[in-house]
């Protein structure tokens, strides 16, 4: 089985990509299935049963989505064998702009928009920098100078990742990234042992625990403390 | 330039021997604080705790640097006989396989061909087999030449060289900037020398397309449809890094579209263009007609088609005049359409 990590920013065209991509992967006859990590609330299960190809959702409520995808993504991949799919297609909201869901020799891909301000690139971290593709949506609708800002923009912060236009609407460059994302040679039968791209920051402190109340008193562990300068400054 | 030594230069002597390198350095202050000491001396400055903090993984941001630096300098190289001349799509099928009728098509710098056909018939899969460099590995077995040779893959996966640029009727300006602001940061962005007299000619030439005159200092989004797509036009003509301009539809109203045209043929644009509007079809030297995913057959705009445009230019003449004077709050009268 293939297994693709596809991340980014919210709305920014994720699952819109990912629909018309596995029609072009069905058109090879590959079965594909899709798991959507989010935080609070996702209807992408919905749109992707219309399709006909086996879901699941995972929601990590109070925690940051990244950090409970690499607590169940072991699971995920045996859910996938147990489907007999070809590709596995796991969709994470990428919320949290410190962590990505990226696993060494697990292809990787951030879908990113055209709409989200040219400082978006530079603010996204590792959801960008550690990308193997890195598609960017949404361009139908701005300039084509401000297509191209952006995509030099992209380029700064990973010069690296093969970059790709795709419109979510029409499906214009879906079936160009189906062909880069299935390869027959690469059999994943568990990811045990294998390692996340970055690593993802510890969040350890008291509020992490559930601490509600505010005040010197209650902060423990990993605390930090903002630089205000002089308070009467 | 041999890696080792590059990695070597304090930041300061980096911009000092590579000028274009003074963007990626301001775009990335916040990472190299420094500059009178290397990158991988800033980096190694930074504490665990600090590279975890700012989630730098030191191989891959150094790995990154050097990269970005090796592909800017590959992209500002690209040498005249590197340019794109010439297009050709060499035939593939139809969505019922059958194979498409016409030998080669080639399409050289300063060419106008239309494309027509009905919504769903393929001119987008057209479009997608020129920008990925159809192989005979796309759905319609096509494959595509430049200069008239097999083309170097680059084309496909690099976010800099991309080679077809699109303009159409949906495209809006998203950016909150003048005209000014917004024309100097795409020519940053493609690090272009001699910025003021580029912005300047994009505004000539732009105002001579549009009908109505804008400013410097005109916030793009407060432009009218005609002046954004005049600007538009003019900046991927003189701007764009692509060879190959695609024009999906463009109205009538605000902008002289002929003149629009022959702004793109001069900046030596191998323009694409989509429309069922025969005034711009047969502007063009071919049209390409497809039917059911494929093309079904190339015409050669006739001798007989060519002097009918004038008529159909005046006609388009009388109509915009009409509109002309009903914006203008007049009564219209009654004239005599004389069509010679
Ligand atoms: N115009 C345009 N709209 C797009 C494009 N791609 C996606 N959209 C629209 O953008 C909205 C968000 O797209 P989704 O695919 O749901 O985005 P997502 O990244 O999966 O969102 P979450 O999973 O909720 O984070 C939808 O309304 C899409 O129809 C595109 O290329 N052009
Ligand atoms: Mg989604
Ligand atoms: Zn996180």
């Amino acid at each position: 089985m293939n297994l693709i990590t596809i991340s980014g920013p919210p709305s920014s065209g994720k699952t819109a990509v990912i629909v018309k991509t596995i029609g072009a992967l069905k058109q090879r006859n590959l079965k594909v299935g899709v798991v959507k990590f989010d935080c609070l609330y996702t209807d992408d299960d919905i749109i992707y049963k219309k399709l006909d190809v086996p879901v699941k959702k995972g929601l990590s409520g109070a925690l940051c989505p990244d950090h409970y995808f690499v607590s169940n993504i072991e699971e995920v991949v045996q859910w996938g064998k147990a489907q007999k799919l070809d590709i596995l297609i796991t969709e994470s909201a990428g919320l949290c702009n410190r962590c990505s869901p990226y696993i060494k020799d697990v292809k990787a891909i951030c879908v990113i928009d055209n709409l989200s301000g040219i400082n978006t690139p530079k603010k996204i971290g590792p959801m960008l920098k550690a990308a193997d593709i890195v598609v960017i949506t949404k361009g139908d609708i701005v300039s084509q100078a401000e297509r191209e800002v952006f995509a030099s923009r992209v380029r700064q912060v990973n010069p690296k990742a093969i970059t790709m236009n795709i419109n979510g609407l029409t499906g214009q460059g879906a079936f160009e990234l189906s062909t880069l994302i299935y390869d027959v040679a690469d059999k994943i039968d568990t990811v045990k042992g294998k390692e996340l791209r970055f690593s993802m920051p510890a969040a350890l402190c008291s509020y992490c625990l559930g601490e509600r109340r505010i005040g010197e008193d209650y902060q423990m562990g990993n605390v930090r403390k903002m630089d205000l300068g002089e308070i009467n400054e | 330039m041999n890696k080792q030594v590059f990695l070597e230069l304090t930041i300061e002597e980096t911009i000092s021997k590579y000028p274009f390198m003074a963007n990626y350095f301001s775009d990335h202050e916040s990472t190299y604080k420094k500059h009178t000491i290397s990158v991988v001396d800033n980096i190694a400055n930074y504490s665990e705790e600090e590279l975890e903090d700012f989630a730098i993984d030191v191989e891959l941001t150094i790995s990154l640097y050097y990269e970005y630096f090796k592909q800017t300098c590959e992209f500002l190289g690209i040498k005249e006989e590197e340019k794109v001349k010439s297009l050709s799509i060499l035939p593939g099928h139809n969505k019922s396989l059958e194979s498409e009728e016409y030998d080669e098509l080639t399409i050289s710098q300063g060419e106008i061909i239309a494309i027509v056909g009905p919504t769903g018939s393929g001119k987008s899969r057209l479009l997608a087999d020129i920008e990925w460099i159809a192989d005979n590995d796309t759905p319609t077995g096509r494959k595509i030449l430049i200069n008239k040779e097999q083309p170097d893959k680059k084309w496909r996966f690099s976010s800099g060289n991309k080679l077809v640029a699109q303009l159409s009727q949906n495209m809006n300006f998203v950016m909150d900037l003048t005209v000014k602001e917004f024309i100097e940061l795409h020519a940053a962005s493609r690090l272009i020398e001699g910025v003021d007299e580029i912005v300047i000619k994009i505004l000539d030439e732009a105002n001579r397309l549009a009908g109505e005159a804008f400013e410097l200092d005109t916030p793009i989004t407060s432009l009218s449809g005609g002046q954004s797509r005049a600007l538009m036009i003019a900046d991927t003509a003189i701007l764009s890094q692509s060879p190959i301009v695609l024009i999906d539809e463009i109205e009538n109203a605000g902008i002289d579209r002929k003149q629009a045209l022959k702004l793109l043929i001069k900046e030596e644009k191998i323009v694409l263009m989509a429309t069922h509007d025969p005034i711009l079809a047969l502007m063009a030297d071919k049209r390409i007609i497809i039917r059911n995913g494929g093309i079904d057959n190339i015409i050669n705009t006739t001798e007989n088609e060519k002097a009918m445009l004038s008529k159909l230019e005046q006609v388009d003449k009388y109509l915009m005049d009409k509109r002309h004077q009903l914006r203008q709050g007049k009564i219209l009268q009654m004239e005599e359409l004389h069509v010679h």
